[in-house]
């Protein structure tokens, strides 16, 4: 008999889940449905480079459904919610799809709802973010008349996608206005709800002096309770402010909202408790979950979608045959963090193992956690990367599913 | 890893304080911690987020954020400011003898 795999979610992890599950699969052995509101699938790592004139809003959309192998079943629908105990998504048109096995690949949602000043009247006015196809268009627009005075980047708190994003936001700016003439009119500050620039250590520290070096400041521990877009000022729950001309504001993130709707699902934010490991719902054995949906401790990335894909596929087959799980996710993350004037950084790490410096993924390679020419042109060839070999699901040459140690000069290791 | 004694006990803290086994912390030890950090009288309101933290670190294995207190324990975010001045999250899982919460990556 036919037997179904429900993916819930057309973007990064759901599509290259589904291109794998295609391929492993005959038509006759397994249905693969895709679920999504549209049909637009969006480069993310591209809306970095809007604001900058670096990138086209329009270049940066696809079709879902043609980055999906043939035999991949597409129904354009919204999701109300999952009946774990039924095994039975109910979706807003009433339809009901059942599944064998369920996989989770909704992503992360922004809520500026949850903000005070990040939506209604006066939002926009001083206020942007980049961290959607519209905001970094007209953030665009905003940062190409700004003259002088303070240009603010602000997460609110964490967890949010790519979280080396606002820095590498901070970074570009400081570029981009000494490109223009005017570095020397405008004060860049990068407040942070976290206590440091990153979290982790050795990567704080190099980042802390790259951010030293290009004259940003930092304010740490800004719990963000209000931005006052048109009076210029973000305002912290313990009363501190911080003044702005132009502020990038990052709003909270959480999972979809039919997470919330679907009993024993998801946690307070929206997210998947997941194990971290072989990459399951903790509440089912037949629930999958992939990419920012998980609640893991790992990096709201793409590089970890894709490195997510070749375990989840494993163990959901060996599900599908009765059999344990016996693939093992390591938490291996890959970020490129560009850093202007046609520079980057690459930081590679996983659960057990912080970002250190070395070279990526050996000896021969990429520098690690240092600026480097090749680094940007790293980042620029993901692009083609992404569309070609991620999304298909197809392995990336040279880069390992676990992360590697060959290369790298290890000071931290624990767990 | 360094030792601290709190209610005329030795238990071994973190170098920013925190509880390195949240099994040595008892109800009379987080006065003594709450002095530590500036923190004079503990109310109700505080125990109940004290509490709060213990209980979901026992069901999670970690303790929250101030967004996730903010949401579940009862107090709101900007009560919890009042409470625990600077950071809520950070202060009230030391007071609760609670590893520091880990910042999301």
């Amino acid at each position: 008999m036919t037997r179904r795999v429900l993916i819930l979610g057309g973007g990064t992890g759901g599509t290259l889940v589904a291109n794998r599950l295609r391929r492993m699969f005959t038509p006759e052995q397994l249905d693969v449905v895709v679920v999504d509101l549209d049909d637009r699938h969006i480069y993310q790592p591209g809306l970095l480079f809007v604001p900058f004139g670096r990138a086209r809003p329009s270049d940066l959309v696809r079709s879902r459904t043609r980055q999906l192998r043939p035999g991949v079943d597409f129904r354009r629908a919204e999701i109300d919610q999952v009946d774990l105990e039924g095994d039975l998504v109910a979706l807003r048109d009433g339809s009901t799809l059942g599944y064998d096995a369920l996989v989770v690949a909704t992503g992360a949602s922004l809520m500026p709802e949850e903000t005070e000043g990040l939506t209604g009247p006066g939002w926009g006015a001083k206020a942007h973010t980049f961290y959607s196809l519209e905001g970094a268009a007209s953030l665009g627009v905003a940062l190409s008349r700004f003259e002088r005075g303070r240009l603010v980047v602000n997460v609110v708190d964490m967890p949010i996608k790519c979280p080396v994003a606002p820095l590498e936001f901070a970074f570009l700016a400081d570029w981009f206005l000494t490109r223009k003439g005017i570095r020397h009119l405008v004060d860049i500050t990068f407040v942070t709800s976290l206590d440091g620039a990153f979290t982790k250590e050795v990567c704080n520290r190099e980042l802390s002096s790259l951010l030293e070096a290009k004259r940003i400041e930092v304010v740490t521990e800004f719990n963000t309770g209000q931005v006052d877009s048109a009076g210029g000022r973000l305002v912290s729950y313990d009363g501190r402010e911080v003044g702005f001309d132009l502020a990038v504001v990052v709003p909270l993130h959480g999972g979809a909202s039919y997470v919330n709707r679907s009993p024993g699902l998801g946690d307070d934010l929206g997210f998947v408790p997941t194990d971290e490991s072989t990459l399951q719902s903790k509440a089912s054995p037949n629930i999958f979950v992939v990419g920012d949906a998980t609640d893991l401790m790992a990096s709201k990335a793409g590089s970890v979608a894709h490195f997510e894909g070749e375990i989840l596929v494993h163990n959901l087959a060996r599900f599908l045959d009765g059999q344990p799980p016996d693939a093992s996710f390591d938490g291996h993350t890959n970020c490129f963090i560009e850093s202007g004037f046609g520079k980057a950084l690459l930081i590679d790490f996983n659960y057990q193992v912080d970002p250190v410096t070395g070279r990526f993924p050996a000896q021969w390679g990429l520098p690690l956690l240092k600026e480097s020419r090749l680094n940007h042109l790293g980042k620029l060839a993901f692009e083609s990367i992404y569309w070609n070999l991620l999304l298909p699901g197809r392995d990336i040459p040279t880069v390992p599913t676990a992360m590697p140690l060959t290369g790298k000069h290890l000071v931290a290791v624990t767990g | 890893m360094s030792d601290a004694t709190y209610a005329g006990r030795t238990v071994a803290v973190d170098p920013e304080g925190f509880f390195v086994d949240p099994e040595q912390w008892t109800d009379e030890m987080a006065p003594e911690i709450a002095a530590e950090v500036g923190i004079g009288e503990l109310t109700d309101r505080h125990w109940q987020v004290i509490k709060f933290m213990r209980h979901e670190y026992e069901q999670r294995g970690a303790g929250p954020t101030v967004r996730v207190l903010g949401r579940t324990s009862g107090v709101s975010i900007k009560e919890l400011y009042e409470l625990f001045p600077k950071g809520p999250a950070k202060l009230a899982a030391r007071i609760a003898g609670i590893p520091k919460p880990r910042g999301c990556i």
